[in-house]
C-alpha cells in the first residue's frame, strides 16, 4: 500500500500500463515534456521516451483521429484531452468514427482507445474549465463513460480501461485530483466498468453520485445522520454502460432516491437514474425522484459558481425534502 | 520529381496528352505491356460496374450511390501502387482502388444497399470501410503512419479526400500532424471540381490545392488525374519517398466528375455542356485506350467483347448481393462493444418481446 493522490494514482496505472504492454502510446497537448498541465504524466516520457509518450500538435480533432488510425492499426492510445471544455473539435472523431468503427466494419476494426480528461467545476477556472458534460457522451451508442471518484477507483478503473477494446471516456475530477489521498495498493488491479459502487449503506434515502461529487454527498450523509437520516450512497462509477441492478436494488430497499450532478439539469445523467427508479422500482417509491444539479445554465465564472455548484448543504436540504415528502 | 513540379509554379505533371500522345517521355513509367492491359481492363470493369450501378440505382435496386466515372485514372494509378499490406483509407469514390485492394464488387453492393457486412472485407485487409464525413478520414491515416513507424514496418498509407475536403479542419490537422511526425502517408485529393455543386474557386483562394503542401512542410505535386502515366508515375514516386522515410506527400490529383454527385443529384443545375463536353476531350479511358491501340495492345473490337462479359460479371455480383441473407436482428445490437453491456441486452430482450407480441405468439 502506498499514500497517493488521483494524480499520483493515474500515473502509476499509466506507468504500471506502459510497462508491461508496447503497444499502449502515451499523448496529447504538453503531455510529454511537461507531464500535462495538471502533472498527471509526470515523468513518463523520460521513462518511457518520446516514442511513446509525447506532446502532440494542439488540435483536439488531430489527437482523437491519430489515436483512431494508430489504434486500427494495432496500437492502445491513450490521450489526454486538456480539459473537458475543449473536446468539441473532437466530437466529430468521437462520434463519427471512434464510437462506430467496429459497428461499421462488423467487428473487422476495433478501437481501444482511451480519452482522458479533466472535468467539473470549483476550482475557481477561466471559462470552459469548469463543465461536465459526461451527458453528451453518455448519449452516444459505441462509448464508454467512467469517472472515478478516489484514487484507488482511478488506478483500478484506468487500468480496466486501458486493457478494454472500446472506446472509453476517462473523465478525471480535476476538483479532487489533489483532494483526496488515500492507500491504494502497489501493482496492477482492475476495477470492472460498469459496476456501481455501494460505500454506505442506508435505510431511508439512496443518493447516487459520482467523480467530485461523491465527496459532498458523504458529507451531506453525516448532516443527515445527525438528523436522524439514515442515507445510502453510491458511487456510480460508470455513466455508460449504467448499472441498473445496483440502483433498482437500493431503491427498493429505500424507496426514495436522489442524484446528485454537477452538468446542467434537463437531460441529465440524473434524469436517467430517475427513469431506472420509476422502471425498476415504482411501487416501492415514497416519494418522487429527486435531482440535485447544475442549473441549465453555462457555468458561471468563480465569483458566481457557488450559486451554481452542488455542496453538502444543497444535498442535504433535498434529502430533508425528500424524507419529509 | 517534386522540385521540378513544385505546386508554387503551378505546374501540373502530365505524361501523355488528350490523344494518348507521351508527350513527357522523361518521366513515363516503365510497366510491361501485359499489366498495362490488365490495368486497363480494371479501369474498364470498374467503369462499367459504375455506369450498371446509376442504372441498378434508377431501377430501385440499389440506395444512393456516389459514382466514380471520370475518376478511373486516380483509382487505377494508387491500385497499380499500392500492396496487400499498404493501407488504404477511402473516402467514399474510389471504387477501382477498393477493388485492386480486394474489396469485391459484391461488398459495395451490399454497402450501397444498406448493409454494414458490406464494409466486413474479406479478402482485403489494411482497408478501412468507406468514410462519409468529408476529410475526417486523413487524420486516420496520419495515426496510421505513426503506427507503422512504430512498428517499423515498410508499408505506405493512402488517404484520399475531395477537393471541397480540403477546406475542413480535418484536412489540415492531417497533414500538419503527419508532417510533424514524418510518416508514410499519401495524401490525394480528388480534385473533380465540384464539392457536389459548389466549385473548387468557392473553397479556397489557393491557386491550386497542392499549393497547401508547402505551408505545412511536406512533399506535393499536382497531376493530371486524367492521365493514368502521370498518376501511376507520382503515386510510385511517392511511395518510394514514404518507405525511404520522407512522406507525408500530398498529392491533387486534377480531374473531372463525369456523374453526379450522388444518385440524387442533379449537375445539370450548376455546370453546363460546354464544361462537360471539354472535359470529355480529357477522359482518362479515352487517353489510356488510345495509348494502347497505337501502341497495338487493344481494339475496339476486344473492347466490344469484353464489356458485355464484364456486365454478366457485375450482375452476377449484384444478383449475389440481393440474395444476401436477411439483416439478423442480432446484428443491430452486438457490434457496439466488445462485449454486449447489460443494458443493451436488456433493450434487445424487449425488443424480441415486442417482435413476439406482434407475430401473435404472446399477449401483453
Amino acid at each position: 500500500m502506498k499514500i497517493m493522490n488521483m494524480v499520483n494514482a493515474i500515473n502509476d496505472a499509466l506507468d504500471l500500463k506502459l510497462a508491461e504492454d508496447k503497444t499502449i502510446i502515451v499523448y496529447g497537448q504538453d503531455v510529454g515534456v511537461e507531464g500535462g498541465v495538471f502533472r498527471v504524466t509526470e515523468g513518463l516520457q523520460k521513462k518511457y521516451g518520446v516514442q511513446r509518450v509525447f506532446d502532440s500538435p494542439l488540435a483536439e480533432s488531430g489527437i482523437v483521429g491519430t489515436a483512431i488510425g494508430m489504434a486500427v492499426a494495432g496500437l492502445r492510445p491513450v490521450v489526454e484531452m486538456q480539459f473537458c471544455g475543449f473536446i468539441y473539435p473532437a466530437f466529430n472523431q468521437i462520434i463519427s468514427h471512434a464510437s462506430r468503427m467496429r459497428n461499421r466494419s462488423r467487428g473487422k476494426y476495433e478501437t481501444p482507445i482511451v480519452i482522458r480528461m479533466p472535468y467539473g467545476g470549483g476550482i475557481n477556472a477561466l471559462e470552459h474549465h469548469s463543465e461536465s458534460m459526461e451527458t453528451i457522451f453518455g448519449h452516444i451508442p459505441g462509448l464508454k463513460v467512467v469517472v472515478p471518484s478516489t484514487p484507488h477507483d482511478a488506478k483500478g478503473m484506468l487500468i480496466a480501461a486501458i486493457e478494454s477494446n472500446d472506446t472509453i471516456l476517462f473523465m478525471e475530477p480535476k476538483r479532487i485530483y489533489r483532494a483526496i489521498k488515500q492507500e491504494v495498493a502497489e501493482g496492477k488491479f482492475t476495477i470492472p466498468l460498469g459496476k456501481a459502487n455501494v460505500i454506505a449503506q442506508g435505510t431511508d434515502v439512496t443518493v447516487v453520485a459520482y467523480g467530485a461529487m461523491v465527496r459532498e454527498v458523504q458529507k451531506a450523509a453525516v448532516m443527515a445522520k445527525e438528523a436522524g437520516i439514515s442515507v445510502e450512497i453510491i458511487d456510480l462509477r460508470s455513466i455508460y454502460p449504467i448499472d441498473r441492478e445496483t440502483i433498482a436494488k437500493s431503491v427498493k430497499k429505500t424507496g426514495r432516491i436522489i442524484t446528485v450532478t454537477e452538468g446542467p439539469k434537463t437531460y441529465g445523467v440524473g434524469s436517467e437514474i430517475s427513469q431506472i427508479a420509476l422502471e425498476e422500482a415504482f411501487l416501492h417509491l415514497e416519494a418522487p425522484p429527486a435531482r440535485v444539479s447544475g442549473f441549465d445554465v453555462i457555468v458561471p465564472l468563480p465569483k458566481g459558481e457557488h450559486h451554481y455548484m452542488q455542496d453538502p448543504y444543497k444535498i442535504f436540504y433535498e434529502i430533508e425534502r425528500t424524507v419529509k415528502y | 520529381m517534386f522540385k521540378e513540379y513544385t505546386p508554387l509554379k503551378n505546374k501540373i505533371f502530365q505524361v501523355i496528352d488528350n490523344d494518348g500522345k507521351v508527350i513527357n517521355t522523361k518521366w513515363m513509367p516503365e510497366i510491361d505491356s501485359e499489366r498495362l492491359v490488365k490495368i486497363y481492363k480494371d479501369m474498364l470493369f470498374a467503369r462499367t460496374a459504375d455506369l450498371q450501378i446509376v442504372s441498378y440505382q434508377r431501377q430501385g435496386r440499389i440506395y444512393t450511390y456516389p459514382p466514380n466515372y471520370g475518376q478511373e485514372a486516380i483509382a487505377a494509378g494508387v491500385g497499380a501502387v499500392i500492396k496487400d499490406h499498404d493501407w488504404m483509407v477511402p473516402a467514399f469514390r474510389e471504387l477501382g482502388t477498393m477493388l485492386a485492394k480486394g474489396v469485391t464488387l459484391k461488398e459495395m453492393f451490399l454497402y450501397f444497399m444498406g448493409n454494414e457486412e458490406g464494409s466486413n472485407f474479406k479478402n482485403a485487409n489494411f482497408t478501412l470501410p468507406i468514410s462519409v464525413p468529408i476529410a475526417s478520414q486523413l487524420i486516420h491515416a496520419a495515426g496510421i503512419g505513426y503506427a507503422i513507424k512504430y512498428n517499423k514496418e515498410k508499408k505506405v498509407a493512402y488517404a484520399f479526400v475531395g477537393d471541397g475536403g480540403t477546406s475542413e479542419g480535418d484536412f489540415h490537422e492531417a497533414v500538419n500532424f503527419a508532417g510533424v511526425w514524418k510518416v508514410p502517408v499519401v495524401f490525394i485529393i480528388q480534385n473533380n471540381q465540384y464539392g457536389i455543386s459548389t466549385p473548387t474557386s468557392v473553397q479556397t483562394a489557393s491557386e491550386n490545392l497542392a499549393i497547401k503542401s508547402v505551408a505545412y512542410g511536406v512533399k506535393g505535386i499536382m497531376v493530371d488525374g486524367n492521365d493514368f502515366f502521370a498518376m501511376y508515375r507520382v503515386v510510385e514516386e511517392a511511395a518510394k519517398l514514404c518507405l525511404n522515410g520522407e512522406g507525408p506527400v500530398l498529392i491533387e490529383a486534377v480531374t473531372y466528375r463525369k456523374g453526379a454527385h450522388t444518385t440524387s443529384d442533379d449537375p445539370s443545375k450548376y455546370r453546363t455542356k460546354e464544361e462537360e463536353d471539354a472535359w470529355e476531350e480529357k477522359d482518362p479511358m479515352k487517353r489510356l485506350k488510345a495509348y494502347l491501340i497505337d501502341k497495338g495492345l487493344w481494339s475496339e473490337k476486344e473492347e466490344a467483347k469484353i464489356i458485355p462479359q464484364f456486365k454478366v460479371e457485375i450482375d452476377r455480383q449484384f444478383i449475389e448481393a440481393e440474395n444476401h441473407p436477411p439483416y439478423p436482428k442480432e446484428d443491430v445490437f452486438k457490434h457496439l462493444y466488445a462485449e454486449m453491456p447489460d443494458d443493451l441486452k436488456e433493450q434487445e430482450k424487449q425488443y424480441d418481446r415486442y417482435l413476439q407480441w406482434k407475430s401473435g405468439k404472446v399477449k401483453q
